[in-house]
């Protein structure tokens, strides 16, 4: 037994936690992330230097990692960032292109000359891949896709997007090239689009793809899992240090015993989050991939909301300002929780496994 | 036992039904059910058309221009209120500094002052919290000097809500030194416009701007502004902050919001399946129904008492406490039926004109700001604080 990460793995955090601490103070982070378009360029341009997209695929297609573990190690530091880059989009991207095929694409992808995104679901339909609508008809010997499409994560300014759509009675992926797309910042960061398609042509890279997209969902929702971590630990130690500097009654928040005990309560929902990870990330390519990553994604959205409620409580007035990087991390932990299925949605999924 | 209002009370709540289905605009109440942020106007054209039936200021007596009615009547009042999207009255001059200008005020204070917050003349905020003392209020330190007729004022003022449409605030300042920290507080009325007092907006995790934060240098504010003794501001906060919480449990929101919900879920698929018949969305509105349910009763239990003169010091910290908790939950349900389209956000109100998709509303927004929920009026630990001093006394 050893639950110690690799030298590789400690050092790609290790460069891009520095990263961040030197490049990405929340100011700039903030000042990304809710206005268009949702993200820095520049941090994007080093981000993709640095490696890290390179981290989403394996070096067949152009990358130099691909396994969960090296995506958890990417996430988490982007969590503890806060880092509102579209890199969930580039992932679920980069990963749909190699699948397909689409070597040149995907390494467009890994070396940040071209941003991907996913988009698979639908309002309604926010985690079962089989109960989609959209659909891709033939018309003159070109693809046209029918539908509409939400929760495109990254979407806004996306040279390429990937789309789920039936067709021939399967589920195919397709590629649109910079679709026109509703844009708009998420309330915890970052961009989301919205794309109602009425015929928007596209390329089919994937005629049967149900089975790498369910894989790619699976992966995303690890790097949201990791993310969360990275968030939480991070929004704990900034509720740690604010306890201990608040004074009121004439002594430190922080010797206040039924304060204490809900910042326990935090810490171990914090422990359970990492553990739940790190079986999901064991058990991704297994099968029980599917059962580990939605206990995952379950445990971490309840797990989440908790301790953005209790930041946020913990910290008074000031946990609920903008000017505080706190209320930013709450926001995100809260928001995690809607992206790729909720918490009921995965229990759901759970107890139909049996 | 008897679980009903009395025909009395009934007949009140007819008056009060058609009153509201004669008055209330269509446009207003649909803005308010929406969730968004109503503008000045919304909530002063709300005002007059209150205060021209004379049932603006619930708690007041008659004398005073207020309605006279019972502890009961009141709850009848502001349930039905929120029941049919009524715009939240506006509490800092009807229910926080009115009565206690009606219990502490001089004659002229209260001849002057009140019929100005009727007549919406004067638009009041309250300057309570510091920077350094939120819980522990007492531990405040901004100064007001006696120079002559005047206090000359210094320090800051924190979480001052809706602030930015006041002309007035009235604000806890130290007076006096030594002693318990509460011994040398003082209940000062001030002009904003005074020279030396400056309003900044604190922008709030939700992107809003309802609170902001008050400095003073060296205002000059008139002695005759005092209300009550100087020195004894404590005991008027303290008044202020318990005589009045009948609306504390925030019942009729809790009301609202879940038919709001009701009524999403219905109209939402998830995955293939109604999220009505979602069996975890489900079983979750149907534990918030018996919570609803419980607390409702709890009200009424607690108003009976204070009817009687019987109530319990825990009752409304106790009220408080699960109101919050309820409408919370709720809201944080409405949040999770919104699935991923509850990210979509802009910082536009929902009033105006939005670039959103239909899909998408505010459930995401208010969920953040309604943490503030547990936080202010007496954070739920004060108000746990409360209840235990008083079990374990």
């Amino acid at each position: 037994m050893d639950f110690s990460i690799s030298q590789d793995h400690q050092m790609l955090a290790d460069s891009l936690r520095r990263y961040f601490s030197d490049k990405y103070p929340i100011e700039v982070r903030n000042k990304a992330a809710y206005s268009a378009p949702f993200h820095s360029p520049e941090v994007w341009t080093d981000l993709a230097e640095l490696g890290v997209i390179g981290a989403f695929i394996d070096e067949d297609h152009g990358g130099f990692g691909g396994a969960a573990q090296d995506i958890a190690v990417v996430f988490e530091e982007v969590g503890r960032a806060l880092c509102c880059e579209p890199l969930l989009g580039a992932l679920m991207g980069a990963r749909l292109l190699a699948l397909s095929g689409q070597d040149q694409a995907a390494e467009d992808i890994v070396a940040g000359t071209a941003r991907a995104a996913a988009a698979i679901f639908e309002p309604g339909v926010v985690c079962n891949l089989g109960a989609i609508s959209a659909e891709a008809r033939q018309l003159g010997g070109e693809w046209r896709l029918f539908g509409h499409k939400n929760a495109i994560y990254g979407g806004p300014g996306a040279d390429l997007v990937l789309i789920a759509a039936h067709a021939g009675g399967k589920i195919g992926l397709f590629l649109a090239q910079s679709p026109d797309m509703q844009a708009a910042p998420m309330i915890d960061g970052g961009g989301i689009g919205d794309l109602v398609m009425d015929g928007l042509p596209a390329a089919c890279i994937c005629e049967d793809a149900s089975a790498m997209i369910e894989e790619t969902l699976d992966l995303a929702r690890i790097a949201l899992c990791a993310e969360a971590n990275g968030a939480m630990d991070r929004l704990i130690a900034m509720t740690t240090e604010y306890l201990k500097q608040r004074q009121q009654f004439g002594r430190p928040l922080a010797t206040f015993q039924a304060l204490q005990h809900r910042l326990v309560d935090m810490v171990m929902e914090l422990e359970q989050s990492k553990s739940i990870t790190i079986r999901a990330v064991a058990s991704f390519g297994s099968d029980d991939q599917a059962r580990h990553v939605a206990m995952a994604k379950n445990l971490i959205g309840r797990a989440g909301t908790k301790i953005s409620e209790e930041a946020i409580q913990l910290h008074g007035g000031i946990g609920m300002t903008w000017e505080y990087a706190g209320s930013h991390y709450a926001k995100r932990l809260v928001m995690i929780d809607h992206q790729l299925g909720d918490r009921h949605d995965h229990a759901g999924r759970l107890a139909a496994m049996g | 036992m008897d679980l009903e209002y009395s025909a009395e009370e009934i007949a009140f709540r007819d008056e009060v039904r058609q009153f509201l289905a004669e008055n209330l605009s269509l446009e207003i109440a649909a803005k308010v059910d929406a969730g968004g942020e109503l503008e000045k106007q919304d909530m002063e054209r709300w005002h007059a058309i209150l205060n021209a039936k004379g049932w603006l200021a619930a708690t007041w007596p008659v004398e005073y221009g207020g309605t006279g009615w019972s502890t009961v009547e009141r709850h009848i009042f502001s349930e039905e209120c929120a029941l049919h999207n009524a715009p939240r009255l506006v509490p800092f001059g009807l229910s926080m500094l009115g009565p206690v200008l009606i219990k502490f005020g001089t004659e002229e204070q209260k001849r002057e002052i009140l019929p100005r917050i009727l007549d919406g003349r004067d638009w009041w905020c309250q300057g309570f919290s510091e920077p350094g003392a939120g819980s522990d209020l007492a531990s405040m330190t901004t100064r007001a000097v006696r120079d002559g007729d005047d206090y000359v004022v210094n320090g800051q003022k924190t979480w001052t809500t809706l602030g930015q449409y006041a002309n007035k605030i009235f604000c806890l300042v130290r007076t006096g030194t030594g002693g318990k920290p509460q011994a040398g507080i003082s209940f000062l009325n001030v002009d904003l416009d005074t020279p030396g007092v400056e309003m900044r907006p604190i922008k709030l995790i939700d992107g809003g701007h309802e609170v902001n934060e008050v400095f003073f240098t060296d205002a000059r504010v008139p002695a005759a502004n005092l209300v009550g003794e100087e020195n004894a501001g404590w005991t008027i906060a303290k008044y202020l902050l318990t005589h009045e919480r009948t609306n504390i449990a925030g019942i009729g929101f809790s009301l609202k919001d879940l038919e709001r919900y009701r009524r999403m879920a219905s109209a939402m698929t998830r995955d293939g399946r109604k999220l009505s018949e979602h069996p975890i969305h489900a079983a979750a509105l149907a534990e918030l129904e018996a919570d609803l349910e419980a607390l409702q009763i709890s009200n009424l239990r607690m108003l009976a008492n204070a009817r009687d003169g019987a109530a319990s010091p825990i009752d409304s910290s106790l009220l408080k406490l699960k109101g919050t908790q309820l409408r919370q939950d709720i809201l944080a349900l409405m949040r999770s039926a919104r699935g991923p389209d509850a990210a979509f956000w802009d910082e536009s109100p929902a009033n105006t004109n939005s670039d959103l998709p239909p899909h998408a509303d505010h459930v995401a927004p208010a969920y953040f700001n309604n943490r503030k929920l547990s936080i202010f009026g007496g954070s739920n630990e004060i108000q746990r604080n409360i209840v235990a001093q008083t079990l374990f006394r």
